[in-house]
């Protein structure tokens, strides 16, 4: 996992709730392996025709989205499977943030331990910020994980803090992963697996 | 262990894996780490499986058939049992780890699928991972998990006529939302919830994730004990005696307090139909196709067009006026012997309509095979319904089983989502009883009208 940079960067709209999983990346796609670039299956039904050629209506098809970095979305967003493919898809297009009022609970876990930041604020402050970068198209939002700021893309630059767990956070910015971090456990991890496996009361095998 | 975050090592009790999970097993190659505890680990392919046949080569797409070939390669490799597509017992993960008493109360249970919710009904706490969640299982047995919110969803009261356990979850998410128990772990409870039979708390629990939550769950009680017991891998003698007493301490105190707690009166509850493309739209069948231009809030209003617009839906028609062209009886939420028998009260003595293609999916081999010892499988073919195998098949249509665009398919699934059952499919999401009703009269219908006909006759 890459380290977390601050951002700079065009800023999409996308403001539908209930943005499920399979609309970020269709089942079709899900017998692809991690080495793929998941990033053309982005939003595949919306973003392309039948036909192949590009929906030039969806959003991130208009010239001023197109280097989008951050997407904006609405509540709930990527609700449903948990397939990290959603993640992967978001990421390897380009997206490194997607502000929203509440995620799915799956994929939110799945975005932090991708290097993908979700981040949840206020629902009025997300309708705020979808209105400024959907009047502004092309405009920037500044996100800073260490000081924990999104700023607002319009000439306001109003500054909204987002809290993330510490753990979470010191993990994206040194792009370190929690496996590592666990594996330090793993003696206390079998001396616990050693006393469970004997069907004891497990609130005996906490230590 | 608690992590300064608040997180805290949860030990993994039982681990599914399936035929989404190579990208998982390739993660610990390339770390070059082991799976640590593969006696805990269980392997069904159930995605990329065929439905017609038991045969690989029936997997037409060489990607997809490496999917089913890498799991059984890598449950091998590591040790872990494996139920294959060669295997009497295979079928869906879902279904399997209650029904192989494999899932039991007390445990913790995960898998790299969202309704892993399933298993709560057991009274384990079992909630669905990503792919990186699920590496970090194999290598360690363990999550780091942050203290779940609580939510108590109470139903009290006896259950009309046709109406089962699908309606009651879709009338629960109809009622809080599809977000409304995000953060949150549901504790089913209340009179209704104690009635239910294991089957209809496992579809229950099993759609938990569409209100947001990651697990539900429901106290174990004398169903859930005798549904457990004599399957294979639950506990016997003495051990059987010493686990009972055990899961009868697990229950929530008496005056315990949740987050959230939510009623619904069993009695309100008639049999539900959804008609948009989130599960939260879900509404009686004597109701009509909700109005955009009566909803007074913009976004909503935007979003109810929208999602029509997909359905191909007039505000106002009666749900019941709606013809459909496909209807598919199974998958974890409704693919258990139970909701077939219910299906099949309805299909006896009748025929799919002309122009519906009706499916009969079991969720694993043994149900199917219980279903053709008890005649159900008779009943569905002659009425025109194809019997297939077990498998995933129509509810996300990974392995090739969708409907053509533009149809609208009455499907006892979980999931309505847009393009969930092929691009451009119409979903409509019921109970095995009211996609029976719809496959005989070719529309959506209320069953209760079929119940009483039989009854007369």
């Amino acid at each position: 996992m890459k380290p977390f940079r601050p951002i700079d960067a065009v800023a999409v709209p996308l403001a539908q709730p209930n943005f499920d999983t399979d609309q970020i990346i269709p089942s079709r796609y899900l017998q692809k392996l991690r080495d793929n670039d998941f990033g053309i299956y982005l939003f595949r039904d919306l973003r392309f025709r039948k036909d192949g050629s590009e929906n030039p209506d969806f959003v991130i098809n208009k010239p001023a989205y197109r280097q989008g970095k951050v997407l904006v979305a609405e509540r709930n967003f990527a609700c449903g499977s948990s397939r990290e493919h959603a993640v992967w898809a978001l990421y390897d297009y380009g997206f490194q943030a997607v502000i929203a009022p509440s995620f799915g609970d799956i994929f939110f876990n799945n975005a932090l331990k991708n290097g993908l930041l979700p981040i949840v604020l206020p629902y009025s402050t997300v309708v705020d910020l979808l209105a400024a970068v959907e009047a502004l198209p092309g405009s920037h939002i500044r996100i800073d994980l260490k000081a924990q700021t999104v700023t607002a893309p319009d000439e306001t630059e109003t500054t909204h803090a987002f809290s993330i767990d510490p753990f979470s956070k010191h993990c994206l910015l040194n792009g370190i992963d929690e496996l590592d971090y666990t594996l330090g456990y793993f003696d206390r991890i079998k001396e616990f697996e050693r006393c469970h496996n004997k069907q004891a009361d497990i609130r005996d095998c906490l230590s | 262990m608690e992590r300064d975050d608040g997180k805290v090592l949860l030990y993994v009790d039982k681990h599914w894996v399936h035929d989404v999970t190579a990208a998982a097993f390739a993660l610990l190659r390339q770390r070059n780490v082991a799976v640590h505890m593969p006696s805990r680990t269980f392997a069904s392919p159930d995605h990329y499986i065929p439905t017609i046949s038991r045969d690989m080569a029936d997997i037409a797409d060489p990607e997809k058939r490496e999917m089913v070939e890498a799991l059984r390669r890598d449950a091998a490799s590591a040790g872990i049992s494996l139920f294959g597509l060669d295997d009497p017992r295979q079928g869906i993960m879902h279904v399997l780890g209650p029904e192989q008493g494999l899932s039991l109360p007390g445990e913790t249970v995960v898998c790299g699928d969202s309704h892993t919710s399933t298993h709560g009904a057991m009274g384990a706490l079992a909630f669905g991972i990503g792919a990186t969640e699920v590496a970090h299982v194999l290598a360690t047995q363990t999550i780091w998990q942050h203290k779940p919110k609580t939510m108590r969803i109470l139903v009290d009261g006896a259950l009309g006529e046709g109406v089962t356990a699908k309606d009651v979850i879709l009338a629960i998410i109809a009622k809080v939302g599809a977000a409304g128990a995000n953060g949150h772990v549901i504790e089913y409870a209340g009179t209704t919830i104690e009635s239910l039979t294991m089957e209809g708390r496992l579809t229950l629990c099993n759609m938990s994730i569409e209100a947001g939550a990651r697990a539900g769950m429901i106290a174990p009680d004398e169903t859930t004990f005798a549904y457990a017991k004599g399957r294979p891998h639950a506990p016997s003698g003495e051990a059987w005696e010493r686990a009972v007493a055990q899961w009868r301490t697990l229950a929530s105190d008496p005056g315990a307090c949740f987050d959230q707690e939510v009623a619904l009166d069993a009695s309100e509850i008639l049999p539900m139909v959804t008609w948009g493309t989130s599960p939260e739209n879900a509404l009686p069948i004597t109701d009509r196709v909700p109005d955009p231009a009566q909803m007074p809030e913009p976004e909503k209003r935007a979003a109810c067009e929208r999602m029509l617009g997909h359905m191909g839906l007039v505000p106002g028609t009666r749900m019941t006026d709606i013809p459909i062209d496909r209807v598919f009886i199974g998958s974890c939420t409704n693919g258990r012997i139970e909701d077939l028998r219910n299906a099949a009260s309805i299909v006896r003595g009748r025929k799919v309509a002309d122009g519906v293609e009706a499916w009969v999916v079991p969720g694993s081999g043994l149900i199917k095979a219980q279903a053709e010892a008890e005649g159900i499988d008779q009943i569905f073919k002659s009425a025109g319904f194809q019997w297939r195998y077990a498998g995933c098949s129509m509810c996300l249509t990974t392995n090739g089983d969708m409907a053509a665009p533009g149809q609208r398919c009455v499907s006892t699934t979980n999931r309505n989502f847009v393009g969930r059952q092929g691009a451009g499919v119409r979903t409509h999401l019921a109970s095995p009883l009211m996609a029976a009703a719809a496959a005989v009269t070719g529309r959506l219908t209320d069953v209760r009208t079929l119940i009483e006909k039989a009854e007369q006759t």
